[in-house]
């Protein structure tokens, strides 16, 4: 009998200690610092209770890197910075120097490498994404693609801090929404009940866990064509997808009818008003690769009405809730429609119980 | 869009080596292609890259323009683990299949991500990142995503095979993988007291003591369905934890906030009065600031809410006070399957100092995964349990007391049976009485 290879058991060391990768400055001044400012856009400048400085320079990123890249930047961070680098939750890395004078070739050796030097303070930062056709088992759309070509356009806002404050967009490939809560949101949204492969249903999926997994109960098992399957009442289901990733015979997915919407005003700081959630603005715009120019337009519409009419320090979710949605659609020109009016669990909240109205 | 040309053409986002390694002749990829111009750098002049060193990411890009001109997504999971584990890792199988029942891209027929955790934060330097890197170009296709959603670092792209020999390899040299399926999954920290003013807690050491508590949690996925963690060093909450984690952790303080006149003075001489009554005294939620007539500024703390707007905006004049310690919520998640919940306080404030602080806050945690565990139906996030059970229920089995903090309003509805109320206010005289002393 033939031994069976050994395993290498893993080693179970889980998160790893962050402070053996820290810039030093970090190490000496933790919990120590004093204040902080921004002397231009892309840089950040921190002074500790110590007297001890440090200055970090936001580069944007493609977030999937390869060894060029990497190499790429490493040998800029070595060569200009001190060897150190951290990414922020938005994909962005920052470099952290001891000195101002390191901060100019610095910035000038990224953008002569082609990679943009912000995101800080009031401007548009990266938007976070996810896999999408890339890697994603259940994505109506692609993500790296999406954020490319938004990126490319909004390029200057990005380099530039002109905004009323922060801008935080995000893109989701499907419903489930992985790229979170946004300012402004582009996100699959399914408009047709899924398409069932009758054939497959019963080898792959576990049928009750299906039912189980749909929001409105519009699944219930069935035989179909002598076969044990499932159907949907169509005239119950949302078109959220919740079926198919369990249950991958139930497709979705559909190239004309899985369409993207468009969300704004979700802000995750407590900063003035407490979290808020995003909420839906604009639907039924055509998913359209390679770089989708019609949500690129209505994310930018929404934009330039933001920039032009809210005041400082109010995020997008802040701006609305000042001048009310009426006059969100007036300005942005986008319709609106019964679908905009909730009608899921606790959306009576969302109704205007008042006789508060804007002329 | 035009561009400059670079100066240092091999030096630059744009550059496509001369030699071709890879032994398969590329695929057509007119749609990928027009995402090479423009001025953000661009994932397909790096898939490209790429596909100039390995056949894998040559029929990714093909299965890739494939999926931009039908609008389909065309990869199926399965099951894929390393020795000794049950989770971590995302397998990804091809399901374009020509009519010859073959993948039309086998090079990419397997394309398995590993999801592995940074440390607390993302720090690295550049000597670990190039290490990383060249493990994984040795058993991957070479790309990295820093970061995925959840946190990890995502190393995108290998066989079933390959999965084990780079997990052996890195996890060598110190790095362990993070979760995937129901499970306690990756962790994510801001940047916190390692550089900002504004934080209240120490990250490093909260994210280390919670997750490393649940590992085997996260290694083995046993539980109803995901759970997050997320440390946010202050209200800001950078980590958007409230929003996208199960167990959220927040820094504050509960003395007064610190203000130097002096520098509240400048700031004033700086931007101008007005400046600072539109923008730091009428933002203020609860109104509880006033600008005095000699430029000082009034701080009303016991109605400050600990939103960090004003601090946010005088970052010299204001700080957080030094009485600091954290908020706990609960329950936070997106969507599926009963809409989004927000987290919600179970502790309004706890120090974490000593080492029975951190027991204590380990034990919380403990206590909520197991009462999930126990209760949670399948597929149901801690949030939507507590929303179908109540946050009474809930308190209980973890053992918290209620708290006026928890909620925005009491009650409005009678509907309510309430015949223990004199038990109730007794108890809660009791922990008044209490925490008098």
């Amino acid at each position: 009998m033939a031994e069976a290879p050994k395993m290498r058991p893993p080693i179970e060391s889980g998160c790893p200690d962050g402070f053996q990768y820290m810039h030093p400055l970090m190490i000496r001044n933790y919990g120590n610092w004093a204040y902080h400012d921004r002397p231009r856009p892309g840089v950040l400048h921190h002074v500790s209770k110590s007297g001890d400085e440090i200055w970090t320079v936001r580069v944007g990123t493609q977030r999937q890197l390869g060894p060029y890249e990497i190499n790429l930047l490493c040998d800029i961070i070595d060569k200009y910075g001190e060897g150190y680098v951290r990414f922020t939750i938005r994909s962005n890395m920052e470099i952290m120097v001891s000195s101002r004078d390191k901060v100019g070739p610095l910035v000038k050796a990224f953008e002569e490498a082609g990679y943009p030097v912000g995101g800080t303070g009031n401007s548009v930062t990266m938007i976070s994404h996810t896999q999408g056709w890339l890697h994603c088992d259940i994505p109506g759309t692609d993500a790296a693609g999406v954020v490319k070509a938004l990126m490319d356009d909004l390029h200057e806002e990005f380099i530039k801090e002109d905004m009323p404050n922060r801008v935080h967009i995000t893109t989701s490939c499907c419903q489930i929404n992985c790229g979170g809560q946004g300012d402004i949101a582009i996100n699959i949204q399914h408009t047709k009940p899924p398409k069932i492969n009758h054939d497959l249903v019963a080898n792959v999926c576990e049928r009750p866990s299906v039912v189980a997994r749909c929001p409105v109960a519009a699944i219930r098992p069935a035989m179909v064509n002598g076969k044990p399957s499932l159907e949907v009442d169509e005239k119950k289901c949302i078109c959220c997808g919740a079926c198919f990733p369990p249950c991958p015979p139930m497709q979705i997915n559909d190239p004309e009818h899985s369409k993207l919407a468009v969300w704004v005003g979700g802000k995750n700081s407590n900063a003035r008003s407490k979290p808020m959630f995003h909420k839906l603005v604009a639907a039924g715009i055509p998913n359209n690769p390679p770089r989708w120019p019609e949500a690129g337009a209505i994310v930018k519409k929404i934009l330039r009405v933001y920039k032009e009419d809210a005041k400082d320090w109010e995020r997008v979710g802040d701006w609305v809730e000042r001048i009310g949605w009426p006059r969100f659609f007036e300005l942005t020109e986008l319709p609106f429609t019964k679908f905009h009016i909730d009608n899921w669990r606790g959306s009576r909240a969302s109704l205007n119980a008042s006789a508060h109205i804007r002329f | 869009m035009a561009q400059k040309q670079p100066k240092n053409p091999e030096k630059h986002s744009t550059y496509i080596p001369k030699e071709k390694k890879s032994t398969k002749p590329f695929h057509k990829t007119p749609m990928l292609d027009q995402l090479e111009s423009g001025p953000w750098p661009s994932f397909v002049t790096g898939l490209k890259r790429l596909a100039h060193n390995n056949n894998m990411m040559v029929d990714l890009l093909g299965q890739l323009e494939h999926s931009y001109t039908t609008r389909k997504g065309y990869w199926k999971g399965g099951t894929v683990s390393v020795f000794g584990y049950g989770g971590g890792i995302i397998p990804r199988f091809t399901e374009l299949m020509g009519s010859d029942g073959k993948a039309m891209f086998p090079e990419a027929k397997e394309f398995h991500t590993l999801r592995v955790q940074p440390p607390a934060g993302n720090h690295y330097t550049t000597k670990m990142l190039r290490q990383l890197s060249d493990s994984w170009n040795k058993w991957g296709s070479g790309l990295i995503a820093f970061h995925g959603q959840t946190g990890n670092i995502m190393f995108i792209g290998t066989t079933s095979e390959n999965t084990q020999h780079f997990f052996d390899e890195i996890n060598e040299y110190g790095w362990d993988l993070g979760g995937a399926g129901p499970c306690v999954r990756t962790a994510m920290s801001c940047v916190g007291a390692a550089r900002c003013e504004q934080s209240c807690a120490n990250e490093q050491k909260i994210h280390r003591t919670l997750v490393n508590n649940f590992i085997d949690d996260m290694h083995r996925p046993a539980l109803p369905y995901k759970f997050k963690f997320k440390v946010s060093g202050c209200p800001n909450d950078c980590m958007n934890s409230i929003q996208r984690a199960d167990f959220s952790v927040i820094g504050t303080w509960r003395d007064d906030m610190k203000v130097d006149q002096k520098e509240v003075k400048a700031f004033i001489k700086g931007k101008s009065r007005k400046y600072v009554i539109d923008n730091v005294v009428n933002r203020c939620p609860t109104k509880a600031l006033s600008l005095n007539d000699d430029d000082t500024l009034d701080v009303d703390n016991r109605n400050c809410v600990r939103c960090m707007h004003c601090i946010n905006v005088m970052t010299k004049a204001l700080k957080p006070g030094d009485d600091k310690g954290i908020t706990l919520l609960i329950g936070g998640k997106r969507t599926l399957k009963i809409g989004d919940t927000f987290g919600t306080v179970i502790v309004p404030f706890m120090k974490l100092e000593t080492d029975e602080d951190y027991e204590r806050i380990r034990e919380i945690a403990a206590n909520t995964i197991d009462f999930w565990a126990e209760n949670g139906l399948e597929h149901e996030r801690c949030g939507e349990m507590i929303e179908r059970i109540g946050l009474v229920n809930f308190l209980e089995g973890i053992g918290l007391e209620v708290d006026p903090n928890m909620i925005t309003q009491p009650r409005t509805s009678s509907y309510v049976r309430m015949d223990e109320w004199d038990q109730e206010a007794e108890k809660w005289n009791q922990r008044k009485q209490k925490a008098a002393g």
